[in-house]
């Protein structure tokens, strides 16, 4: 029978199972390793930000066979101050992008680009932006951030026990802090559809992290009373037991995502979809992880230090005749733990087949 | 609704082409309490108007933000890029300046005038009359009959002081510019570029908007605020030429009759009135009478075309704020049929791949998630078009990524579910218990993670940023239509297949062949019993 199981059987009975809390040092470097090179990388490097931040001008000329040298002679040609930012973007456009200019100098840019390229003038995108609507975008920006912070705070305490919360909300700044230095390190360029991508990790990441604490939450209702398992062991089975669900939301997530990328870097070169799905890819990766390799591990570091955690791994241990506390215990059979953790659950619907009414 | 909305989906300027303009009130120390909801409601009409006038249809022009925050973003379909900037870009303040001197466009090889006066300046370039003689648009009394020399004497004494006061002040800023006056060239770009900012209260030197001329002015007369009314007509009895007539306010009437009687006796050019937008001279009429019944006519050798823009330039000339311009965009249309394409593109192939997951993992069940995916599609379609409609929605490429994104999101919604079918088949139950049983957690599961989905989306588009609030939208509609089908679609459908033996049986095929844990009929009895 055995042979016919599945991984996510195996995986529920806990035949099959990852040490994801035990070794939580091991992610916690890996982590810690990640968060010190974002904060170098954006320290060293900083963002590089799109002209909607600074305020500038881009124009983009739609035609095949177009090249930086061309362009920038053109640009030359239009005589505007500052030195323009010339790129090609696929085979068929090339981007130019300037400081700030007046109407004047930007519709002389355009005439100039129109004439050098001979394409008619409303085929070149053009996109002007002012120096204080940037400043605008960003405080938006962080408006967002704060105001986003405190409301799923506020949520999750509500929806879940205040520790959980604050576990989902440290994988959140992991997430977002390093889905944000990998944008430092790389160099991609920060547009406002970006900042939007990040934003929206925010609700991934935590979208992930609900799914794994329910199931915690729901090993660990009344824990504290059984001998069976310790919190952390409780938790790390709960891990297991929806890995094949947050891997299989992670991977329909991405899949969506991905298309975007693969179509929006491949057919359109840049632009919004891009710049939207480029961070949703980067921060539904680091979502998953943290999600499964720090919030979980973290939340049971915060549990395993109140008083009735401490002595429920004290009897776990005394029973189970292990020394070290941790997820030690996950090895003894799934069964028991899943009737442990569900022993004292609420009332509800009685399912039909029911045979005897003992308890075990 | 389908057939006649059916191919009505909004587009965004960025699927179709279009020009985007988003205005941000300028605020200057000290006004901060100018920028009010009723200051930029206004200003959105004003520049509703002005860009109504191009008669480009699905134009619009909305403030969006609140409080101070506030900005407009006008959005103009096709390709009239360029007079969109220039109409709307103009913060459009307009003044009636009494004209004190004129001349060509540069200053001609001739000697400099002496201008130390006011007076001096009126002996200057007579190169310029070829211009005034040419249109020479001059101000008219509409009711000529009305006005009465018996109140021509009481205005008079208030006019003096007032206008000697003025030509102390030019007299004392003369020199500086009568210079400014001979070094202004009108030929250069940055000389009619306008923008504003001249004081009110002091003469200005300037150009007219062709830059065909050079003016020095005197200080306002009379504001654009004062102007109540504007609009060209033509001559039905006499020349059968196009006109301007205006109406001032009270507070106008009185200013604009005091400054015709003052000067309509004085020698060309001080006998004419400029009227300024944007620190440019649009037209200078002269005065041929004293103007004192609150109305005129400006009369010309006007095109319609001319003496329409006059009046809208005289009607909706005056913002009651200056803005700056943010971000101007222009998408060519074939960019944004590419932009479209690319999108519909990524959105299928992204659908495509989730389905190909969810029957290779799921099998039968994954062709649930198919059904449901398919209703949600139809039904996101058929409200972006219901919304399109009622509240002008617009599908932009933004919030089809919004759209794509969220498949993964509405696809999750059964992964859960599913999963947590297969944990109660595990505990040992029929899969009609599991069936309930498994909703009734995965439910709780949905409806948080959901509501997360929803703050976000709600908090995005408040705090929308630039172009992307499209993306929110679309993220919170279809997190919605995902509650939606999965209560009333999802969960009914598996209730419904759980009693065919297919499912029952756990078929390998069916995505339900989970295998129960050894011992679990007690975790399951354990469970009764607790209850």
């Amino acid at each position: 029978m055995s042979s016919k199981l599945s991984f996510g059987d195996r995986l529920y009975r806990g035949e099959k199972s990852f040490n994801f809390i035990e070794n939580r040092r091991r992610w916690y470097a890996l982590s810690a390793f990640l968060i010190i090179t974002s904060s170098l990388a954006l320290g060293l490097q900083g963002l590089h930000l799109g002209i909607e931040f600074k305020g500038g001008s881009e124009f983009i000329v739609n035609k095949a066979g177009v090249s930086v040298p061309d362009a920038r002679a053109a640009m030359q040609k239009a005589n505007v101050p500052g030195d323009p930012i010339i790129q090609t973007i696929g085979s068929d456009k090339v981007r130019i992008q300037t400081g700030v200019l007046t109407s004047v100098e930007s519709a002389r840019v355009a005439d100039v680009l129109s004439s050098s390229f001979s394409v008619p003038k409303n085929e070149i995108e053009t996109r002007l932006v002012g120096p204080s609507w940037g400043k605008e975008i960003t405080r938006k920006a962080l408006t967002a951030l704060v105001v986003f912070l405190f409301a799923i705070i506020i949520f999750l305490s509500m929806a879940f026990e205040p520790k959980m919360a604050i576990a989902a909300i440290i994988a959140l700044f992991h997430d977002v802090w390093i889905t944000v230095g990998i944008y430092a390190l790389v160099g991609f360029e920060v547009t406002p559809a970006t900042v939007i991508g990040f934003l929206t990790i925010l609700g991934y990441s935590l979208y992930d992290t609900v799914v794994v604490f329910d199931k915690v939450r729901e090993n660990t209702r009344g824990i504290a009373g059984g001998s069976r398992l310790t919190y952390s062991g409780a938790a790390n089975l709960a891990v297991n037991q929806t890995l094949i669900r947050s891997i299989n939301t992670s991977v329909v997530a991405l899949l969506p995502v991905g298309s975007i990328l693969f179509i929006g870097t491949g057919v359109l070169g840049s632009g919004p979809l891009k710049d939207l799905s480029l961070a949703l890819f980067i921060g539904l990766t680091v979502g998953t992880y943290s999600s499964i390799f720090v919030a979980t591990p973290f939340l049971a570091a915060m549990r395993e230090r109140e008083p009735a955690m401490k002595a429920l791994s004290k009897r776990v241990n005394a029973r189970t005749g292990k020394s070290d506390a941790g997820a030690g215990a996950v090895a003894t059979a799934a069964s028991t733990a899943a009737s442990t953790a569900t022993g004292e659950r609420g009332p509800r619907n009685q399912p039909k087949r029911k045979k005897a009414n003992k308890r075990k | 609704m389908f057939i006649q909305g059916a191919s009505d989906v909004r587009l965004g300027l960025d699927l179709r082409g279009g020009t985007s303009v988003i205005l941000q009130p300028r605020i200057s120390a000290g006004q901060e309490g100018k920028v009010t909801n009723e200051s930029i409601d206004q200003a959105v009409s004003i520049i509703r108007q002005r860009v109504n006038s191009l008669g480009v249809a699905e134009s619009e022009v909305v403030a969006q933000g609140s409080g101070t925050n506030r900005q407009i973003l006008i959005s103009v379909p096709g390709e009239s890029g360029e007079r969109v900037v220039e109409l709307v870009g103009q913060t459009a303040e307009l003044r009636f300046r009494q004209v004190l001197a004129t001349g060509g466009a540069v200053e001609a090889p001739a000697p400099a005038p002496a201008a130390s006066t006011t007076a001096t300046p009126a002996a200057t370039p007579s190169g310029s009359s070829s211009k005034l003689s040419k249109s020479a648009p001059y101000f008219a009394d509409p009711a000529p009959i009305v006005t009465p020399k018996a109140t021509a004497p009481a205005p008079a004494p208030a006019s003096t002081p007032e206008s000697d006061a003025q030509s102390q002040a030019v007299a004392a800023a003369g020199e500086i510019l009568s210079q400014q006056f001979a070094a202004l060239d009108c030929t250069k770009e940055e000389s009619t570029r306008g923008g504003g900012g001249d004081s009110p209260d002091l003469p200005l030197v300037t150009c007219d908007r062709d830059g065909s001329a050079r003016y020095i002015l005197g200080p306002a007369e009379v504001l654009g605020t004062q102007v109540k009314n504007a609009s060209a007509a033509i001559d039905q009895e006499g020349s059968g030429g196009w006109f301007v007539s205006l109406d001032f306010n009270k507070e106008g009437s009185g200013k604009f009759s005091a400054v015709t009687q003052r000067v309509v006796s004085l020698a060309a050019p001080q006998n004419q009135v400029a009227i300024v937008l944007d620190g440019l001279v649009v037209s200078a009429p002269r005065i041929i009478s004293a103007i004192t019944g609150g109305s005129a006519q400006i009369t010309g050798d006007f095109t319609q075309q001319e003496a329409s823009d006059l009046a809208n330039v005289l009607k909706y000339g005056s913002l009651p704020l200056a803005f700056d311009r943010g971000e101007i965009q222009q998408v060519s249309p074939t960019l944004g049929t590419d932009q479209l394409r690319a999108g519909l593109l990524a959105g299928g192939l992204g659908l495509i791949l989730v389905v190909i997951y969810s029957l290779l993992y799921y099998r039968a069940l994954g062709l649930v998630t198919v059904g449901s995916l398919g209703l949600a599609a139809l039904m996101l379609y058929m409200t972006v078009v219901v919304l399109g409609e009622n509240i002008g929605f617009t599908l932009t490429l933004a919030g089809i990524a919004g759209a794509i994104v969220a498949i993964g999101i509405t696809a999750d919604s059964f992964i859960i579910y599913f999963e947590r079918l297969r944990d109660e088949i595990r505990e040992g139950r029929s899969l009609r218990s599991a069936v309930e049983m498994g909703w009734q957690r995965a439910r709780r599961t949905i409806i948080i993670s959901d509501i997360v989905s929803l703050i976000a989306a709600l908090l995005l588009y408040i705090f929308a940023i630039g172009n992307v609030r499209g993306f929110a939208f679309a993220l919170g509609l279809t997190t919605l239509i995902d509650l939606i089908i999965v209560f009333l679609f999802t969960k009914p459908i598996i209730t419904v297949l759980a009693n065919l033996k297919f499912f029952r049986e756990g078929n390998p095929m069916s995505g339900l062949n989970a295998h129960k844990v050894p011992g679990a009929v007690n975790a399951a009895k354990n469970e009764k019993g607790s209850n």
